[in-house]
């Protein structure tokens, strides 16, 4: 049975006279990776402020493990975890004081923040560095202290805004493998993220929002099939040249390959041979695919993105 | 959640204020050693008793070292970005503005108490009756004053609310019967130092020096009181009503 941790029903959300998130409903099942997708300014952090209690919606309803998130907004919080996108831990404290800090906020008590501030700090390679000053921390660093104090009093749910966000591979690779760690011991994670590999990666489903609104919702794979109608045949020609409008469908250049995304593959291989042997030119590689979550995503919000 | 709970939390908040911004630069500055110069250049030139001077210096100290810490911290961490994680944690706006006065509080409790032990010095017979409820609570009417100071604007800028929150203190000082007394000051001037909860404390202190004021001591004691209910009270609305702006 799917258990819904998080329901939220037609949010809208304004600032002054701008919508940012215009009326949208969605929830999300107990166990399960939650992708929130969108491009920057589509209403991503709004929406997990709304859902965090640190904003109020001008309309509609948030209800956190079945509770009214205006009426419970502390009892929620005790069972979740936040990594907010532009949050910092402090730069003054040691990685040690960072997390003691979070564990008393949470009420916790002293030989459990101990002991499970050790635990997080091995986890997260970040041990050696406990009594350092965070001042001195690489952004990966910071990042993984971040989901380490996030995660310090075991949430049941987690909501990361952007938790790979400019990292190295290192850290980006890591702080995957915690995130799908701690799915299997049955946590709830929200994530909102502009990358699709990593969406792809980690989420049971997604929802994509694009001007404050949601415009698809679904497991990664279903996204996908939006696509599916269409087809990518990439290719490249050497020399390379290439003449708009030989082709139907939407066409991208991207270096030395052309990208067509297309329904009609058969007829549009033809048009790319005939159009090489016509201009004299080597077909380098020619290559057809089925459309990925980023090629979903951009037909869906690319081209309207400002 | 209980009260005794975020109590309890607005502790922690105590101890990582203390932490990171006892120390910093312009609380140093302000809280600590412009308090004292203001001091000798009041002092200079002037032949004052015992008792009038150590009024003055409890009184500036008091009020420069609790209201140094209290203004900055919020611009601070909207700064640095560790605001939102902290208010995104199980605790109230009001929680961690509690925790933030009492922060300031402290340090001006710390600092006081040890220019307090001026008296033995100056040979002030010190009534401790009055001017230890006296202190505590003029203590906490200017840390409570500080979460007023630092609610509005909604700035990540520190310098600006200590630009604003100075030209408060300086405005307060100069009418609170601390350079001149009160019974000396024109009828304007008295009534203009009437809305200034530092004046209350001045003549609170009068009274535990030398056991006469100008206003009666239980005036002085309830204008602290309610001051720094209001404060604390419109300094956290204000905050709430603000908080949005603070993220756009």
């Amino acid at each position: 049975m799917n258990i819904e941790i998080i329901k939220a029903e037609h949010l809208t959300k304004y600032y002054g006279d701008f919508l940012a998130v215009n009326d949208i409903s969605f929830s999300v099942h107990k166990g399960e990776i939650f992708g929130f997708l969108g491009p920057n300014g589509a209403g991503k952090t709004t929406t997990i402020r709304m859902l965090t209690g640190i904003l109020n919606p001008n309309s509609g309803r948030i209800e956190v493990f079945g509770m009214d998130m205006k009426k419970h907004k502390i009892e929620i919080r005790e069972r979740t975890g936040i990594v907010p996108e532009m949050a910092n831990p402090y730069i003054d404290l040691s990685a040690m004081r960072n997390l003691r800090l979070m564990g008393r906020l949470y009420g916790m008590k002293g030989r459990e923040i101990e002991e499970r501030s050790v635990e997080l700090l091995k986890l997260f390679n970040l041990y050696e560095k406990k009594d350092t000053k965070v001042r001195g921390f690489s952004k990966g660093m910071k990042q993984r202290l971040s989901l380490a104090m996030a995660m310090l009093p075991d949430p049941e749910l987690l909501f990361l805004d952007e938790p790979t966000s400019g990292l190295d591979v290192m850290s980006a690779r890591l702080i995957k493998k915690i995130i799908r760690e701690e799915q299997k011991r049955g946590k709830t994670i929200f994530m909102n993220t502009h990358n699709m590999q990593d969406a792809n990666e980690l989420c049971n489903r997604v929802a994509i929002i694009n001007h404050g609104k949601l415009i698809a919702i679904d497991t990664p794979e279903k996204i996908k099939e939006i696509g599916a109608k269409s087809n990518v045949i990439e290719f490249s020609l050497s020399p390379f040249k290439f003449k708009e409008g030989i082709v139907d469908g939407r066409v991208e250049i991207l270096g030395d390959k052309v990208k067509v995304y297309t329904a009609k593959v058969d007829e549009t291989i033809k048009k790319i041979v005939n159009y090489a042997e016509r201009e004299n030119l080597k077909i380098v590689s020619l290559n057809v695919e089925k459309p990925s979550l980023e090629d979903v995503f951009m037909a869906l919000v690319g081209e309207k993105n400002e | 959640m209980s009260k005794l709970s975020q109590f309890s939390r607005s502790l922690a908040i105590v101890k990582k204020d203390m932490l990171i911004f006892y120390l910093k630069g312009p609380v140093v500055i302000m809280g600590l050693l412009f308090p004292f110069f203001l001091f000798g250049a009041f002092l200079i030139g002037r032949d004052l008793s015992h008792a009038y001077l150590f009024v003055a210096l409890i009184a500036m100290t008091a009020f420069f070292t609790s209201t140094a810490v209290g203004p900055t911290i919020i611009p601070w961490e909207a700064r640095s970005k560790t605001f939102e994680r902290l208010i995104s944690s199980p605790i109230s706006i009001t929680t961690v503005l509690f925790g933030d006065m009492q922060a300031s509080f402290y340090f001006g409790l710390i600092i006081t108490s040890f220019i307090s032990l001026t008296a033995i010095f100056l040979g002030i017979a010190l009534n401790l009756l009055i001017f230890i409820p006296v202190v505590i609570l003029a203590l906490l009417t200017f840390s409570a004053m500080t979460i007023l100071m630092s609610s509005y604007p909604p700035t990540d800028v520190p310098a600006d609310v200590m630009m604003l929150s100075s030209l408060v203190k300086f405005t307060l000082l100069f009418i609170s019967g601390i350079f001149v007394p009160l019974e000396k000051l024109p009828w304007y001037a008295r009534a203009v130092s009437a809305i200034s909860p530092l004046t209350y404390m001045v003549d609170a202190l009068r009274y535990s020096v030398s056991m006469h004021g100008y206003f009666p001591l239980w005036l002085d004691l309830i204008a602290m009181l309610l001051f720094s209910l209001i404060f604390f009270f419109f300094g956290v609305v204000i905050h709430k009503r603000v908080l949005e702006k603070r993220f756009t």
